[in-house]
């Protein structure tokens, strides 16, 4: 009998074509672009003579450039749009899938891909975008590559890399019901550290996982990244085989059974050997914002900045002085007392109609404080009119939020999306580097529903913290 | 690409982790789609301090940084490895460098040189001490010595794949190429039901 694999083990098997003591070569089943990390390498393959060898497993969009205020949106700079222009001319030239800005397909990359039915279980999937870990949820190996990758994938569909070492990470308890699968990425960033998944490949396990939608899939698998991890994943189970059942592009037919055949086998066999094995107790567990400038510095919202002697590591005590100076922070202050300046709800992390839904829940029939500027971005075109047809955009624009069209926006502030210098965001993005959200912005990581409270009162909190709706007034 | 076998300069010592490629290049450099020109981008904020290590004028000539552990995380941006390379730096020594950031490092010719964080600590001290310690990484037989750090020919963490490419030069597009039958091979197992793009989706 074969001996019991890993689910990671039997993607990267099947996908493997040649392996030295260099690195394994690996075939790539969908190669996805912005427009910020591969004109160079268009360029690159077009200056050596060489094609495109599977137009037809490629697709793009714009995303880190877009504007995202109202129509007929202008672009913020000439260089930005030449970029843009850049991706409409190699796109065409090379007969690649392409969703250019306010088209109607537009969005970000990572939402597309997903909401397309073109992610799905047992691919392996890149982009030249660290949080493409996003697409793992549905139980692929995705991982973010280099410009020089993206050529070397463009050129011939494979990548030769050292294989990577496998992670289990399985959730033991029950998390408070507020709990979301964001805090539960905040969770496993705090518990490993910003570089405790270098060089592996982490399975997320267990039933809290296994629990979780799609959508919270995919914000958990998306942060992996921030934990320094290759990427991550989840086995594909009901759940995942229910979300892509008549996707544009999940197969159709006969090809449907087949499929969904082949998908159960895609589980970690019993007794199989993880290189790491982390059990992460979330019971209690609930809503998680960050304090620093690397997402491993998040503390339970209603809690305290950790006092520095509290840190095991002059290391991890030197990042934490360093970061409360960024952050105009003190350690111990509660972290109720951060003055929130700009509320920002969207990005691959949380930017998905469940992500706005669950937000709008938060808002209905509450105002944003006066204090605050919250804005909302839909992570795709199309998850923008799902939303206007439900009517959450209502919610939201009643509430004092702007509703805005789709794009990465202030989670990267490429775009003209910024937070102003000085200021403090609760932010449903992914990273709280320096100046990741403009020059001087000082982020905090929340979740959607945590994000929606914070607007309302001001300050950071749960939904938890929100006084009653008076269900009468306005009647 | 040239072979790069031996490297031998002064250093920039950044005693801080967790250096994200947001510092080492701010994403509105990103916007740019040429390959050359982001010297000036190079730590950007960072710079705009004077006293900030890079800024130091007795170091103009250093080619290698000495950093904190999990230099390179977050983004994926190459951009950052060029933002080095047009800058003049030749190596990254760090007790861990993120992986995809280690990957795109010897795509330009850097070398990423992991050590144990104690040696990197003594390599750091010797440098932050004294600005002209040179510090000489045989990359072909992957050591690092610096004798004023006390560190003579400490063997150092190198991804095979990069060391491979890095000590002969090769452009890895050009060697994959060779296995074009065994692609071949495999594209024409692919399971029936795997998703196609096309622009008439679009």
């Amino acid at each position: 009998m074969a001996s019991p694999r890993t689910l990671i083990d039997k993607i990267w098997e099947s996908r493997l074509i040649d392996s030295k003591p260099e690195g394994d070569l690996i075939y790539i089943d969908l190669h996805l672009f912005n427009e910020v990390t591969s004109p160079q390498a268009f360029e690159g393959l077009k200056l050596k003579g060489r094609e495109v060898r599977r137009p037809e497993l490629c697709m793009a969009t714009a995303d880190h450039d877009v504007p995202t205020g109202k129509p007929g949106l202008q672009v913020l700079d000439e260089i930005a749009d030449k970029q843009l222009r850049f991706q409409k001319t190699y796109c065409k030239e090379f007969g690649i899938e392409h969703y250019p800005m306010s088209s109607s397909g537009n969005g970000i990359i990572h939402v597309l891909g997903p909401e397309k039915g073109l992610t799905q279980p047992g691919m392996t999937i890149v982009c030249g975008d660290s949080h493409t870990a996003t697409h793992g949820a549905f139980g692929a190996i995705a991982f973010g590559i280099g410009t020089s990758q993206v050529e070397h994938v463009l050129a011939t569909q494979t990548l030769r890399l050292s294989r990577p070492k496998t992670m289990s990470v399985t959730f033991m308890g029950t998390p408070h019901p507020d709990a979301t699968a964001k805090d539960l990425a905040l969770a496993v960033i705090n518990t490993l550290g910003t570089d405790g998944g270098t060089g592996y490949l982490i399975e997320f396990r267990g039933d809290v996982v296994h629990n979780l939608s799609m959508e919270g899939r995919m914000t958990l698998c998306n942060m992996a990244i921030e934990a320094g991890a290759r990427s991550g994943l989840v086995a594909p189970d009901e759940t995942t085989f229910a979300y892509l059942k008549g996707k544009e592009r999940s197969p159709k037919g006969s090809l449907w059974d087949l499929a969904v055949d082949y998908w159960h086998s895609l589980a970690t066999d019993p007794g199989a050997q993880f290189e790491k094995e982390i059990e992460i107790d979330v019971t209690g567990l609930g809503p998680m914002v960050t304090w620093g400038v690397n997402p491993a510095q998040s503390v339970p919202v209603g809690s305290k900045i950790p006092s520095l002697e509290s840190f095991a590591t002059k290391s991890e005590r030197d990042a934490a002085v360093a970061a409360l100076s960024y952050m105009g922070l003190e350690p111990g202050i509660s972290v109720s007392d951060i003055p929130i300046h700009t509320v920002f709800i969207g990005s691959c992390t949380n930017g998905r109609l469940e992500d706005l839904q669950a937000a709008a829940r938060v808002l209905a029939g509450r105002k944003v404080s006066s204090s605050i500027r919250a804005l909302v971005v839909p992570g795709s075109a199309s998850i923008k009119r799902e939303a206007e047809r439900l009517g959450i955009d209502k919610v939201f624009s009643k509430a004092g939020f702007e509703w805005r069209s789709p794009g990465c926006s202030m989670c990267v502030g490429m775009n003209g999306d910024v937070v102003p210098p000085g200021k403090h965001s609760a932010s449903t993005s992914n990273r709280n580097f320096e100046g990741r959200q403009g020059p001087g912005a000082r982020t905090h990581l929340v979740s959607p529903e945590t994000a929606a409270a914070t607007a309302v009162l001001g300050r950071i909190a749960s939904p938890s913290d929100l006084p009653q709706v008076n269900k009468k007034k306005g009647k | 690409m040239e072979p790069v076998s031996i490297i031998k300069g002064s250093a920039y010592p950044i005693r801080r982790s967790n250096i994200d490629t947001d510092q080492i290049l701010p994403a509105k450099w990103m916007k740019r789609v040429e390959r050359t020109g982001y010297e000036n981008g190079l730590f950007e904020i960072w710079r705009e301090d004077s006293s900030f290590i890079i800024n130091d004028p007795e170091r103009s000539q250093a080619s290698i940084i000495v950093a904190g552990e999990n230099f390179g995380c977050g983004s994926s941006r190459q951009h950052a490895v060029w933002a080095l390379r047009d800058f003049g730096i030749k190596a990254v020594i760090s007790s861990r460098i993120a992986d995809i950031h280690r990957g795109n490092l010897p795509q330009e010719g850097i070398v990423p040189v992991e050590l144990d964080q104690d040696v990197v600590e003594l390599i750091m001290a010797a440098t932050e001490a004294n600005p002209t310690v040179v510090i000489e990484i045989d990359v072909t037989n992957r050591t690092v010595t610096c004798e004023d750090a006390q560190v003579f020919a400490k063997p150092f963490r190198i991804d095979n794949a990069s060391h491979f490419n890095l000590i002969h030069g090769y452009d890895p597009i050009d060697i994959t190429l060779t296995f074009e039958k065994s692609i071949e091979k495999h594209e024409s197992s692919r399971d029936p039901w795997l998703p196609k793009c096309s622009p008439e989706f679009a």
